[in-house]
């Protein structure tokens, strides 16, 4: 069968499954809308969290970013990780205990105050729309490389999937499609892995391919041959990495928090029946996801040697269909800087920015890029990191159904994340906004339908996001990570370890820690771009990695202001000992 | 032990004994727990990668192995741990769910 065919047989058989299980469970009340009635065993629970957690980026973009990062790329494999450590060991259990709905509503009953519910709602609605926007971009790439639609269209598909099975099925519904949706998209990213550290290194299991020695007869390590070709090529060595130590630190820092403070993923262990559930069930979904993040690496390794093996000085006219293809699609593109009429590459950049096609053939018969020269150095191909994964199986020759499982992982990866942000959206709308802020007698029934209108109106933005993705998004991932580090884990942590942090001490802290962390990235990444240089960084931190000095500042304003500040009620005290406890 | 739950803190709104020998293991435990996470994670894999990475796993530098592979193997190990020991402390104390 045609790969095409089996593209559209294997992502639409996908979907048809996902709304299948949405139509079978149906939310009919509030409880099972907000935590899928809180019965969710432990171990579906993990993976439903892991099929959450694993976004577009996990999948798409990641093995692609260590690929070029090398060493650099260990950040975002310890910190997306080591974030569940501080979850299940510091917050799951206690929180599950408490046994509300939503974050905000442990910070706004722990600190008694609706003040401090409303500014956990903001953090809450600004993370989760900064996360979601990358989610449709990711559906748009997959749709109009591997389904021939329009990005436009294949966006609206897209929300309109998640339409059917969020806000009928509420968290229920998305929890059980999440589960079909990690078990689609684990498969789709081992498949392709097993056969390339096959075709590499002789051995299929991608974890020990990676220490393996290389297919070739040269008897060298993947690790080693990479160093030197790289090296041969004017890059730093693959295992030695090019940023600063403290950054390195500070960035892993910071997505492990981030990670631990993201309301998304927070809310997935109030869906099980008790607190130590919440535990067992953290350690499933780290297994789950772990599966794949040791995968990540392997992948990323294999692809930049393949990649270079199959491009690095080939006449443009002999290039690889897959380049050709991706070319077409404005993610790949060659200036020939040198009329030899084979690609290089090399350390820096083609040329300046995403290529900008001037509508004509060169003589190779390339598409010409408008964009300003580079000629400071040798590289002459620009390629999109995005693509390394999804063009994992064509680089390396694998057969059609590979390829068609890959597209259909990508949007499983996509849609399971983008439908658990839509949910925590429109639950604190509902149900923190409405329900205990500004319009406490709404009936159960009521708030049901205000948290199916939200969650609609969640994805009618979200889409406009993704149709017309605005310039920051990709340069705010970062904010996602650094808010929900330096402003929700804070008082969600104080607010279960210390008795005597008060409401004061708590609004103050995560006033702070936002203020702070906002204009620090935002001034690098959005109002003064051409600054964003190491040199110019608070101790040498990059926008990144800031959210750990937010935290510090929240942790320490906190402390010092509920130190001069009247101790919570007894009650709270009562509250913060029934928590502690397991038994009910 | 189990006899000491019975003075629950809603009755005379103090902290049981029994629930605050239970906590201050837990806080040991937890200290015990994160410091390992911050020593395979933040030590093995960043801090001390340069002087890991003259031993080797197969082709693996170690520190390199720490930050790509061993760190992420010692984070699911650690819940484990903490979960199974929990449940045992818990039990203890009579506070188990």
């Amino acid at each position: 069968m045609a790969t095409q065919t089996l593209i559209y047989l294997f992502v639409g058989l996908s979907f048809a499954l996902y709304i299948g299980i949405a139509i079978a469970s149906r939310a009919g009340s509030t409880s099972e809308f907000y935590v899928a009635g809180g019965g969710v065993n432990p171990v579906v629970n993990g993976m439903a969290t892991a099929a959450d957690w694993m976004s577009a980026a996990s999948f798409i973009s990641m093995a692609g970013i260590i690929a070029f990062a090398g060493y650099d790329g260990s950040v975002y494999l310890m910190g997306w990780t080591g974030g569940y450590v501080l979850l299940a060991l510091l917050l799951a259990p206690y929180l599950r205990k408490f046994g509300q709905y939503t974050v905000p509503d442990f910070i706004g009953t722990r600190y008694y105050s609706k003040a401090a519910r409303v500014v956990a709602v903001i953090c809450l609605i600004f993370i989760s729309f900064t996360y979601i926007a990358g989610q449709m971009r990711g559906v748009g790439i997959v749709f109009s490389r591997f389904l021939d639609v329009p990005i436009n269209l294949g966006v609206i598909i897209g929300m309109a999937i998640v339409f059917v099975y969020a806000v009928l099925g509420g968290m229920k519904g998305v929890t059980y499609t999440q589960v079909a949706q990690y078990c689609v998209l684990i498969f789709a990213y081992m498949v392709p892995a097993f056969f390339i550290s096959f075709l590499i290194t002789g051995n299929p299991v991608p974890q020990l391919g990676l220490g393996s020695t290389v297919n070739d007869g040269s008897g060298l390590y993947v690790l080693q041959k990479l160093d030197l070709v790289l090296q041969d090529m004017g890059f730093a060595a693959y295992t030695s990495g090019e940023k600063s130590m403290i950054d390195v630190f500070c960035i892993t820092l910071a997505l492990m928090v981030g990670t631990a403070g993201l309301p998304h993923v927070i809310v997935r262990f109030f869906t099980v029946p008790k607190a130590s559930d919440a535990r067992k069930s953290a350690g499933w979904a780290l297994v789950f996801i772990a599966l794949l993040y040791t995968t990540a690496p392997a992948v990323g390794a294999f692809a930049r040697l393949n990649f270079i093996d199959s491009v690095n000085n080939v006449e443009y006219s002999e290039a690889p269909a897959w380049f050709k293809n991706w070319e077409s699609n404005d993610l790949i593109a060659w200036r020939d800087k040198n009329g030899d009429g084979r690609m290089q590459l090399g350390k820096g950049d083609a040329f300046a920015g995403a290529p900008e096609f001037a509508g004509r053939t060169g003589t190779s018969g390339e598409r010409v890029v408008s964009n300003e020269a580079r000629d400071d150095n040798s590289n002459e191909v620009y390629v999109d990191r995005d693509i390394m994964v999804l063009a994992n199986p064509e680089i390396a020759n694998l057969p059609g159904w590979v390829i068609a499982l890959v597209a259909a992982g990508g949007l499983a990866a996509a849609l399971s994340t983008a439908a658990g942000l839509l949910l925590v959206i429109s639950s604190s709308i509902s149900h923190d906004l409405l329900k205990s802020t500004f319009r406490p007698n709404i009936t159960e029934k009521g708030e049901l339908r205000a948290a199916r209108l939200a969650a609609t109106a969640a994805i009618v933005v979200a889409g406009y996001l993704g149709i017309y993705p605005p310039g920051w998004v990709a340069q705010v991932v970062a904010f996602a990570f650094g808010l929900a580090a330096a402003s929700l884990f804070p008082a969600i942590f104080m607010g279960i370890f210390s008795k005597r942090m008060n409401r004061e001490g708590a609004i103050a802290g995560m006033v702070t820690g936002l203020s702070f962390t906002f204009l620090y990235i935002g001034w690098f990444k959005l109002w003064a771009p051409d600054s964003n240089i190491a040199a110019n960084w608070l101790f040498g931190i990059s926008p990144e990695g800031i959210g750990v000095i937010g935290m510090l500042l929240n942790f320490a304003v906190a402390i010092t202001v509920a130190k001069f500040t009247a101790a919570p009620p007894k009650e709270i005290g009562w509250l913060v000992d029934k928590i502690r406890v397991p038994r009910a | 032990m189990s006899d000491k739950s019975a003075d629950a803190p809603e009755q005379n709104g103090e902290t049981s004994a029994n629930e605050t020998a239970y906590w201050s293991q837990n806080i040991r435990l937890l200290c015990t727990l994160m410091a390992i996470w911050f020593v395979v994670s933040f030590g093995a894999g960043i801090l001390f990668r340069d002087f890991l990475d003259q031993f080797a796993i197969g082709g693996y530098p170690l520190g390199f192995w720490f930050a790509q592979q061993g760190s992420i193997y010692v984070f699911i190990l650690l819940i484990i741990f903490y979960s199974v020991r929990m449940k045992r402390i818990e039990r203890q104390h009579d506070l188990d769910d």
